[in-house]
């Protein structure tokens, strides 16, 4: 049954929000529908896959899994805010861009936002801390393998210690495909 | 010197904005006055449909129209046939396809009964509970076996039996190879799939502009360009008036190829009659029910050999769990069937199988297609030969293998794509040698040793395979320059994450030499181009890349055309440069593209008959046969006999797709499949019961794999180029995840060796093992080390 509509103050990236909601409207609807910051992701809207995960007064949670009602007066952080500006990338992002850390990016959203607070208390980790910290995101694309490395390139930049560089598989006798070869000797 | 793209790594034009949040998915649409879906679906596997009363869910405050299939009319018809059967002798094809809304029966849980629509999803899920549904259940038809049996229930008693299809391909004499053999060996295998669990759920929204009398469909497919084509059929319009946009796509997979769901046929329609935008996405449960899958195979196979460990000959004979319904075709039976054969020299190969529908959600291809299931059968036939015979593992496989002067290699029998199964080309024995030093070979038995004294059990396993790609029938491109001097490209494809914004950019930067971050990619958008097919069957970047590289030389053919003729010299006078034409013996002399662009569009003066206005082509690609990759893995796994759980410990890769055109995007593809592999392997499993209802439609209970389980896998590439189209490309989207169930197994059993015990069977779960582990007889008292 629905309930009345109950008035809502919400904090989003800086932004403040003032809104009559549903008491059952989960937080990840109201961002994406209410507020139309449809960066948040929903993938199971039950709290496994971590699409949707967000950051609450600077911890990420799960917003499928908490009501709009629950934010009020608290403060939210979405992807959206993660960037200075337009046009450019929080040196997070710039890493998993440049460690292919990601390929559909559905679930990207919600891998940033964990890890954002996740860096901020392990500005060095290892790999398996990298591991442990995104166990509970999924992502079907990338096998996790460039995640853990974009992870690892940006606690390296920040850091300022020498990155690792973008590393590929050896190609055994490579080739010239026919095509190229001929517009190398034009 | 020219800019060289194509092989290079670059980072993707695509990632600003899927990083930033601001891509366009399907659920993100928002539309004034937008109507939101939900649909009343079936609870039964197999029942007889009375009645639908969605009187109390019309009533209720909030909601805009329920529709049954009654209300539907005309408009409901059962779906297309989408691949027809291969012209093989003596097939036999039963057709069933899936309805818009259920009538008369329902076939599997989750089949949509009927269609709600309201103001908010919230209160459209509110009304669910109000439609009743009349439902006399039937005896559920779930096991292969019995549903063939004569007097089992008919789940659609117009074709009177659960026969999808028998299918039968024979080449060489297997009897004669039988009896000349040293070695028979037959067993039977059950190779299970799983969920294709994209992390975006399907969506669609539609709206209907009356004004501009125009369609615009948001869906999260494969392939617009039919479901345009289709959907402009249905509903009765030009299809120049339908736009159906695929934009960015969550993960595919295979299952969102499959047309025409349900949602995809009713919302639009709904949109249409009801004057309003109308969203329907789906959840994650409706997702396990409603959303294809692959699923079951049973296999009874053969295999005769020399004792020198050659294959003289393979018999199989498998049935194949088709679902509810049969829209895709053969498509995953004929690539287990093809498959099976792997890199192998068969002399004699006699196959047949028998596709059953059974009352669970509709199978069509998920990544990988079928494949995995014919290579686990060849690959463990090949382990246990190799194990009577006294063979190493590696050894078997070497012996076997088609050579340079094989190719091309005609395996006598009929592809998914209708023509002969051809191997264009290959190389498999460099991959298996770098494959078995990446994984360390020769010295794994002291490593095994060693671990044992230690108490831990390892195990390793190679195996090999290949993959059909790149089939046609065709994709198309239209590169433009722009006056800015910026080159758009559009293709026909949908996308869902493989890169194609980047890659197709790459052939086409390097063609014209432009900066790669200037060619902007447009996919999946049937205004911008509406002559393709769809992303399946690991063709993107074969036939679509194909497609790039010829619309860009034919641009780069109009560049130096207009250059000659504004600088007024020679055509073989003109090279390109950065983004410029230019005199080649006078470099000073030069014109950027922009500038050309103008001036081929002129404002005076005309276009000269013969010629075109505009620096613009567009291409085609039609392969006559796909491309054939192949390679080889190898694992190595640790077990622990008290708790069954295993762990992989390295993983390796030697891939062969072609010629590369971004490393570091082929080895994403890669690592990406080898995680779905291992999902599938020993994680996931759709857990069906006797009733035909899934007992773990959650990914609580469906189990994905996680960071912590997927290993790093060490990679390394051979490039066999592809002789069948200009770039040498071969496919590689669905490589990682075919022979990973295969490897595992023979792994698993390698770090058992001393519990002599056989997997003939994946998924294997800890569950699973554990129960092989107990069934095992004791191991031997003659020590530990195996």
């Amino acid at each position: 049954m629905t309930a009345l509509p109950t008035e809502v103050s919400v904090l989003v990236n800086g932004t403040s929000h003032r809104r009559a909601v549903e008491p059952r409207l989960l937080l990840s609807d109201f961002l994406r529908h209410d507020l139309g910051l449809t960066g948040t992701h929903v993938g199971c809207e039950h709290g496994v896959c971590g699409a949707c995960t967000v950051l609450m007064d600077g911890e990420a949670v799960r917003s499928c899994l908490v009501f709009a009602v629950q934010a009020d007066g608290r403060e939210v952080a979405t992807v959206e805010g993660l960037a200075p500006r337009d046009g450019a990338l929080h040196p997070l992002q710039e890493a998993f861009r440049d460690a292919h850390g990601l390929q559909c990016g559905f679930c990207t959203p919600g891998f940033l936002m964990t890890l954002v607070p996740f860096l901020a208390e392990n500005p060095d980790p290892d790999e398996h801390t990298i591991r442990e910290a995104i166990s509970g995101n999924l992502c079907r694309c990338t096998g996790y393998a460039n995640i853990v490395h974009a992870v690892r390139l940006a606690a390296d930049r920040a850091a300022g210690r020498a990155e690792v560089p973008m590393s590929t598989g050896e190609t055994i006798d490579p080739v010239e495909a026919p095509e190229a070869a001929a517009l190398e000797a034009r | 010197m020219s800019r060289r793209y194509v092989g290079e790594w670059v980072t993707r034009n695509e990632d600003q904005r899927l990083l930033t949040g601001h891509a366009l998915f399907v659920d993100d649409v928002r539309l004034e006055g937008m109507l939101h879906v939900a649909f009343v679906r079936s609870d039964h596997a197999h029942a007889v449909l009375r009645g639908v009363d969605a009187s109390a869910a019309r009533a209720r405050p909030g909601v805009v129209a329920v529709y049954t299939a009654e209300d539907l009319g005309d408009y409901w018809q059962p779906g297309p046939l989408l691949v027809p059967p291969p012209p093989i002798d003596g097939i036999v094809f039963n057709l069933a396809t899936q309805v818009p809304l259920a009538k008369d029966r329902l076939r599997h849980v989750g089949e949509p009964i009927a269609m709600v629509v309201a103001e908010s999803r919230y209160l459209a899920e509110d009304a669910l509970a109000d439609v009743v549904v009349d439902a006399e259940p039937l005896e559920p038809v779930t096991d292969l076996e019995r549903a063939l049996e004569p007097d089992a229930p008919v789940i659609h008693p117009q074709l009177g039996t659960n026969l999808a299809a028998h299918v039968v391909q024979r080449h060489g004499d297997y009897e004669e190879a039988k009896s000349r053999a040293d070695l028979v060996l037959s067993r039977r295998f059950h190779y299970d799939r799983g969920a294709s669990a994209a992390i975006e759920n399907r969506a669609v929204a539609a709206r209907w502009d009356g004004q501009a009398q125009e369609l615009t469909i948001w869906d999260t497919t494969q392939a617009p360009i039919p479901i345009r084509n289709g959907l402009a059929g249905m509903l009765g319009l030009m299809q120049s008036q339908v736009r159906v946009v695929a934009p960015f796509v969550g993960g595919g997979f295979g299952p969102k190829i499959m047309m025409f769901y349900p949602e995809e046929v009713l919302v639009p329609w709904a949109a249409m009659r009801l004057g309003r935008p109308v969203k329907w996405t789906e959840d994650r449960q409706e997702n396990f029910f409603a959303t294809t899958q692959e699923r079951g195979q049973v296999h009874d196979a053969e295999i005769a050999l020399s004792r020198d460990g050659r294959i003289l000959g393979v018999r199989d004979s498998f049935l194949h769990d088709t679902g509810a319904y049969d829209p895709y075709g053969l498509t995953v039976p004929i690539n287990s069937q093809c498959t099976l054969l792997g890199p192998y020299d068969v002399p004699a190969y006699d196959a047949e199988f028998r596709a059953v529908f059974t009352n669970r959600t509709t199978v069509t291809p998920v990544r990988g297609a079928g494949r995995q299931h014919g290579v686990f059968v060849m690959e463990r036939l090949l382990d246990f030969a190799a194990r009577e015979l006294g063979m190493d593992a590696a050894e078997i496989r070497r012996v076997n293998y088609l050579v340079q002067d094989d190719f091309p290699h005609d395996h006598k029998i009929l592809f998914q794509d209708f023509q002969p199964l051809v191997y264009d080309s290959g190389n498999y024995r460099p991959a298996l040698e770098k494959a078995l030093e990446l994984i360390r070979w020769e010295g794994f038995p002291e490593e095994k040793r060693r671990a044992r004294e230690e108490g831990r059990r390892l195990g390793v396993g190679v195996v090999s395979y290949v993959e059909g790609t790149g089939i046609g029938p065709y994709e198309g491109a239209r590169v433009t320059i722009e006056p800015s001097g910026r080159v758009r490209v559009a293709t026909g494809l949908g996308t869902q994450g493989q890169g194609h914004y980047t890659a197709f950019a790459q052939i086409v930067a390097e063609a014209l030499d432009v900066d790669v971050a200037r060619v902007g990619v447009v996919t999946g958008d049937t205004r911008e181009f509406n002559w393709g097919t769809g992303t399946f069957a690991s063709r993107g970047a074969v036939v679509a890349g194909s497609a790039c590289h010829a619309a860009a030389q034919a641009v780069r053919a109009k560049v130096l055309g207009v250059a000659a003729r504004v600088l007024n010299v020679p055509e073989g006078e003109v090279e390109l440069w950065d983004g410029h034409a230019r005199v080649r013996a006078e470099p000073q002399r030069s014109l950027p593209y922009g500038e050309l662009a103008m001036r081929a569009n002129p404002l005076r003066g005309g276009v000269s008959p013969g010629t075109e206005p505009g620096l613009e082509a567009t291409a085609y690609f039609g392969p006559d046969r796909g491309s054939t990759a192949s390679g080889v893995h190898a694992v190595v796994v640790e077990v622990d006999a008290e708790t069954a759980m295993a762990k992989f410990l390295r993983y390796v890769v030697v891939h062969d797709c072609g010629k590369l055109i971004n490393p570091v995007l082929v080895e994403g593809q890669v690592q990406g499949g080898v995680a779905h592999g291992i999902g599938n392997a020993f994680f996931e499993k759709l857990h069906y019961d006797e009733s035909g209802q899934l007992q773990n439609a959650s990914f609580m209970d469906y189990l994905l794999p996680t960071a912590l389980d997927v290993p790093e896998v060490s990679m390394a590439h051979r490039e066999t180029p592809a002789p069948m189209n200009p770039l040498g490309l071969k496919g590689v989207g669905e490589a990682g995840c075919i022979p990973t169930g295969a490897a595992f197994a023979q792994a698993v059993e390698d770090a058992l060796s001393d519990l002599s015990i056989e997997i003939r069977e994946i998924p294997l779960s800890p569950n699973r093992l554990f129960e092989l582990l107990r069934e095992a007889p004791a191991p031997s008292s003659q020590g530990t080390a195996p």
